[in-house]
């Protein structure tokens, strides 16, 4: 009775479980899915993490022999002496942050300019090809920079560039110690100029971002009680995007910091403390890039510790960089 | 009407500007030095023997660049094949899911701070987990280095370009029902696929010139080698040991290599940017 009561009914209503049942079934199977999809996007995201706690943590694993030896002094000991075993990271130091000092003393002014002319005067038509070429000064390979800097660069600069300097700036009582010395067109002065021209497409690319993002009506406003265009720069654009800008010369002493390549054709690679801008020197990055091939145990120790100190820089100033333009991006937001 | 301030506030609008057109020639002037000194150097040294014969040994006549554009080939290639599932799905995860999360926060700074790193480091600490365990230097580890370089690169410019497509086209698929890994893969992946293609170039074109992690990793080989497992010649690695040698031949194959290399690097960020702009225009 009941079989054949319920048979009629049922038939329609079998299909009508059957496909919220399986309807359900899709659901759970869709959420289940999404629950992978997300755990497995989650993991490769996390994995930029992981990567940088282990690279913080090799490093220091791997100077851990040179930082018990020489404990933090390590930092200020002014001694490179591979045969004897006595190492101090001093005169690395030094190099990398003198270099990186005097490359962003030229950059930030050029790129200054570069970002003025591309936001203020370059004709329109002009500023995608002229803003894609200082780009691709920023995609040139490091080590063409290096040769460039090697083998074109050095010769002239030693010809005409050093002479000129130290029979101008060399005359001065304060800079004539930094602008003396032989003059052989490669040191830290030479690895500046070389970095100075990496760096600048980055900065400059920053800078012209943030002065494009300045509300129209702030400009005109300017322009209309009468501001050259010199004054809207100057007054209104530079005090809106300062933050901005500050991240951006941070970008570029970051990038500059860590350079490899360009550095290690044009510094000269000695472990010494010279007065002078023109004798050579050695930075982090380019201690590494000679002398890790032929160092022994103790040795590649040091050599991990400067990496670490590198690290550590680099990784300090980039966080500032990023914590400046965050900040100039929120403030951009509440203003408008 | 003060005329002198008005006359001092022209000049110091000119003298300003002209600055600036003078920084941005001066900036032009230096890219086309570099090209003018790469074709000079580099042009006559780019014959067929440099993509057929191997790197001469120290003394001898010839050779070529063959093993080392083989093996940059390889270690870039094998370097895109891991980078880019793992930076578009880490970029997916960032724009779609994390979103304004604190994980996803912190991912993101991290990722920022990888991506201007300096590059060297990254080639130690592949030295210190693979080359000193494995005890040999390797294509697989140079790999490494690179992909590590590349792949916060892809993640920016997937997250940024999952951005930009418009959240109505999310709401309209999710109210259709769709579910999020549906909505992610085939609809704002999908809209934003010439963007992401334009990372993976930038990505590309960032890593062929990278010389400072190959030096601890993937290291040289003088000879012809298809095994990644052993020291592989790489172009940038070659560039800088010939370069700086007292042999001839080998300072004349620097400059063939570094032209070589230059020019795929800005032909792989050209093609990015037609890229880009034929998705902006469309």
């Amino acid at each position: 009775m009941a079989i054949t009561d319920t048979s009629p009914m049922s038939h329609p209503a079998e299909t009508q479980t059957l496909s919220a049942a399986a309807r359900l079934a899709v659901a759970r199977r869709q959420q289940l899915q999404d629950k992978f999809f997300h755990a497995l996007t989650l993991g490769f995201s996390l994995m930029v993490l992981v990567a940088l706690m282990g690279i913080l943590i090799s490093l220091v694993v791997n100077a851990w022999p040179a930082f018990q030896k020489f404990g933090v002094g390590f930092i200020w000991r002014v001694e490179w002496d591979i045969i004897n075993q006595e190492f101090g990271a001093a005169i690395a130091i030094f190099g990398t942050v003198a270099s990186a000092f005097i490359a962003l003393l030229i950059a930030v002014p050029l790129s200054f300019g570069i970002a003025v002319f591309l936001t203020e005067t370059c004709p329109v038509a002009l500023r995608r090809p002229l803003g894609t070429a200082i780009e691709l000064l920023a995609a040139v390979p490091s080590i063409i920079y290096g040769m460039f800097g090697l083998f074109v660069f050095a010769p002239l600069f030693a010809e005409y560039g050093q002479p000129a300097l130290q029979s101008t700036l060399g005359q001065m009582p304060i800079f004539s110690s930094l602008f003396g010395g032989a003059m052989n067109g490669i040191g830290i002065l030479a690895a500046g100029i070389i970095l100075a021209f990496m760096i600048l497409p980055f900065i400059a690319a920053v800078m012209r971002d943030v002065f494009e993002i300045v509300p129209p009506v702030l400009r005109e406003s300017a322009y209309g009680i009468g501001c050259t265009t010199w004054e809207v720069v100057r007054n209104i654009v530079l005090p809106y995007t300062q933050k901005g800008v500050i991240g951006g010369v941070m970008l570029g002493l970051g990038r500059a910091l860590g350079e490899t390549m360009a550095v290690t054709f044009v510094i000269g690679n000695s472990q010494r403390l010279g007065s002078s801008l023109f004798s050579p020197g050695t930075s982090i990055a380019s201690t590494l890039a000679n002398e890790f091939g032929e160092a022994d145990d103790f040795h590649l120790s040091t050599l991990f510790a400067l990496g670490f100190l590198l690290f550590v820089i680099t990784f300090v100033v980039l966080s500032l960089a990023k914590w400046m333009t965050v900040r100039s991006e929120k403030s951009k937001g509440a203003k408008t | 009407m003060d005329v002198n301030l008005y006359r001092r506030r022209r000049l110091t609008n000119q003298v300003g500007l002209t600055l600036s057109m003078i920084a941005m020639a001066l900036g032009l002037f230096v890219l086309l030095w570099i090209l003018f000194v790469l074709f000079k150097n580099g042009l006559q040294s780019i014959d067929w023997a440099m993509f057929t014969q191997s790197t001469p040994a120290p003394g001898s006549e010839g050779g070529g660049l063959a093993n080392a554009i083989v093996g940059s080939l390889m270690m870039v290639g094998f370097t895109a094949l891991v980078s880019t599932p793992i930076g578009i799905l880490a970029g997916v995860y960032l724009a779609e899911y994390g979103d304004q999360s604190k994980t996803a926060s912190v991912t993101r700074f991290m990722t920022d701070i990888m991506l201007s790193a300096p590059s060297i480091v990254l080639g130690l600490f592949v030295y210190a987990i693979w080359v000193a365990q494995a005890k040999h230097f390797s294509g697989w580890a140079g790999s490494m280095a690179l992909s590590l370089i590349a792949i916060p690169v892809v993640v920016r410019t997937t997250e940024n370009m999952l951005r930009l497509v418009p959240g109505s086209l999310r709401e309209a698929a999710f109210a259709l029902g769709a579910p999020r890994w549906k909505v992610a893969t085939m609809i704002t992946l999908r809209a934003a696929q010439t963007g992401v293609i334009t990372g993976l170039l930038l990505a590309l074109a960032r890593i062929s010139g990278e010389t400072a992690p190959l030096l601890f990793t993937a290291l040289n080989n003088q000879f012809f080698s298809l095994d990644m497992n052993a020291p592989m010649a790489n172009l940038p690695v070659v560039i800088f040991q010939f370069a700086m040698s007292p042999y001839d031949n080998w300072v004349r194959l620097a400059w063939g290599g570094a032209l070589l290399i230059t020019l795929t690097v800005l032909f792989l960020n050209i093609l990015a940017r037609v890229f880009f702009r034929d998705k902006v225009q469309s």
